[in-house]
């Protein structure tokens, strides 16, 4: 008996199918009833109304406006914050260094609710600096700089994590074999590291960003929820659910949704373009390969 | 910029070589410097950018918390956290949390080993959604499980009938928390069921174990480490969640309200500090288990080695 026809009687064989109809069942029914349920709801009053509850409600028109603000600062800020750390525990051994790495997954594991609070806590009116912001009119709590700063926190570990892995499966030789050669740090970043990381870093942005414009729990705490000021979509979607409008509430999630299915397409093909590079990779340090002679002693 | 190394080249990086063969033997003193990473530009600035962030968004954040409610007083933090309300909304958080990361883990494993193991048109795509409750905001599915399961929705006009509410209930609750806890649960085994080693499975079939034998002596045992991080990433999600949770759950108090929503209704009335000692509460709850799950995974990769 030879492992395939073994491997294809699985799968037509009377437990394969009952296995097959329970992960089709799980997935059917935990999420693409919900997700197709969005969009006959959203559209059920024809695309006419959906588009009035969009465009023609001045603060649902904010809330969008507001979300398309706040997450990509977020995103940009985890962006620089990512390539930073992952350079740092991927090409450098200093003492703590695993403790950082643990540290970047806090946020995984700390409630958004929690999160946001802990933002009041500092910035808040009564906060530990509150005062001096409000000496200083600064405003972070209930207004938009509080909203980035927790969809910041959330949203933390989402680009470092895609990142490190990469960068040390692709290892320093070649940035260090461009430092020989003269380069400066930027040059060894823009030239080197960063079209080698490129894949790997629209990732995690590309995951940073869904997680930014669907962010409720943290966001929730720190905005005050004021509808026309400091309402992101998320936000929007649960006020217009609680005022009893949900067609206009399902309209709003359907453009979430569609956001979130967009995203699910980008994931696929970079996922895709990661698994090529990644094989490329495996054949150049395949043994008998061409190397260089200066990565040569560092193969395995 | 990668032009091929040639020996001239190389020859011209090192400086004259002394015999033909120090182009294959590779001098060493740069060897240990690639090991020792020390060549290598940027180690202040990404340490600064890093530290900074860190403290900045993570540190200090959660220190501010933890000294606010250790300025509470050990009798004034108990009355704050150890209300019989919110004793009720921990109940309600760590039961619901535990019932849904099983059920994720199991319902996780099943996904993952039909799309590792098994071979059926729409396999990729099956693939593909099982990461939408990544993508999809938890206000969005909070909103849809409410009106799918509710009286006239969708699924509610079979299950409502005959006494299954899915809306406005614990089950509601633990549905929800399925939903986004799901994706870790599967992602994490899949890549270790990908990594098995099918012949030892066969052999175990061929020296005459039945199917049931194989999975739960050869396969299980293997893949359990994984299952156990997967159950960990869903409970520590299903914990903090609270998106999704306050479309469905109604928020009854010492029913169905988990501990965030307690602390966010006690933030709306401006009683801090009971939020923050419920918030600490929770955080301890959530990081406690983590330890021993992170401790119980220890001792199963140890076991099956």
């Amino acid at each position: 008996m030879t492992s395939k026809p073994r491997h294809a009687a699985t799968a037509t064989s009377p437990l394969g199918l009952l296995l097959i109809t329970g992960a089709v069942a799980t997935v059917g029914l935990l999420i693409v009833a919900p997700l197709a349920s969005v969009f006959v709801d959203a559209f059920s009053n024809g695309p006419q109304a959906w588009w009035e509850a969009l465009a023609h409600d001045p603060d649902t028109r904010h809330a969008i406006w507001l979300s398309l603000t706040v997450a990509p600062i977020a995103v940009l800020i985890n962006t620089i914050f990512g390539v930073a750390a992952a350079w740092l525990v991927a090409r450098f051994r200093f003492p703590g260094r695993s403790l950082l790495v643990s540290l970047f997954d806090v946020p995984f594991s700390v409630s958004p609710v929690v999160a946001g609070l802990a933002l009041v806590l500092i910035f808040g009116r009564q906060g530990l600096l509150g005062p001096t912001l409000a000496w200083l009119a600064v405003k972070v709590i209930f207004a938009w700089p509080g909203l980035v700063l927790a969809t910041t926190f959330v949203t933390l570990p989402l680009v470092v994590r895609e990142l490190i892995p990469v960068m040390e499966a692709i290892g320093p030789e070649e940035e260090m074999a461009a430092v020989s050669l003269g380069a400066n740090g930027w040059q060894v970043f823009w030239r080197v590291t960063l079209p080698n990381i490129r894949w790997a870093l629209l990732h995690g942005v590309v995951l940073a960003n869904a997680r930014a414009m669907g962010e409720f729990g943290a966001v929730y705490v720190v905005s005050g929820h004021i509808a026309g000021a400091t309402d992101t979509m998320p936000l929007r979607v649960e006020k217009l659910f609680q005022e009893y409008r949900t067609p206009a509430s399902m309209a709003v999630a359907s453009v979430l949704a569609a956001l979130a299915l967009l995203t699910l397409v980008a994931k696929v093909f970079i996922e895709r373009q990661l698994e090529t590079e990644s094989k490329e990779l495996e054949a150049a340090r395949a043994p008998g390969a061409d190397t260089d002679p200066t990565t040569g002693g560092l193969g395995p | 910029m990668n032009t091929p190394p040639t020996p001239s080249s190389s020859n011209r990086r090192e400086g004259p070589p002394a015999d033909g063969f120090s182009i294959l033997r590779p001098p060493s003193p740069p060897i240990r410097r690639a090991r020792h990473r020390t060549v290598l530009p940027g180690f202040g600035i990404s340490a600064a950018i890093t530290s900074l962030m860190i403290v900045a968004l993570v540190v200090i954040p959660l220190a501010v918390l933890i000294l606010r409610a250790a300025s509470l007083g050990p009798t004034g933090f108990l009355a704050a956290a150890w209300t019989p309300r919110a004793r009720a909304a921990y109940a309600v958080s760590l039961g619901s949390s535990l019932t849904a990361a099983i059920i994720s883990s199991l319902l996780g494993l099943l996904v993952a080993w039909v799309l590792v193991r098994l071979e059926f048109p729409g396999r990729r795509i099956l693939d593909a959604l099982v990461d939408v409750p990544l993508a999809l905001p938890t206000a969005v599915a909070g909103l849809v499980y409410s009106t799918l399961y509710v009286e006239k929705g969708w699924l509610g006009q079979w299950l409502v009938p005959v006494g299954i509410k899915g809306a406005y209930s614990l089950l509601g609750i633990v549905l929800v928390l399925v939903f986004v806890s799901l994706p870790f649960a599967i992602r994490v085994v899949q890549p270790v069921i990908e990594s098995l080693d099918k012949d030892t499975e066969e052999a175990a079939r061929l020296l005459g174990a039945s199917r049931s034998q194989t999975f739960f002596r050869v396969v299980l045992p293997g893949i359990l480490p994984a299952v156990v991080t997967g159950f960990a990433l869903a409970l520590a999600r299903a914990l903090g969640e609270y998106g999704s949770v306050v479309f469905i759950s109604g928020n009854m108090p010492f029913k169905t309200e988990i501990a965030p929503v307690l602390i966010v209704s006690r933030l709306e009335e401006f009683a801090y500090a009971e939020a923050t000692a419920i918030a600490v509460v929770l955080l301890g709850m959530s990081l406690s288990m983590l330890v021993v799950v992170n401790d119980l995974q220890q001792r199963l990769v140890r076991n099956s080695q």
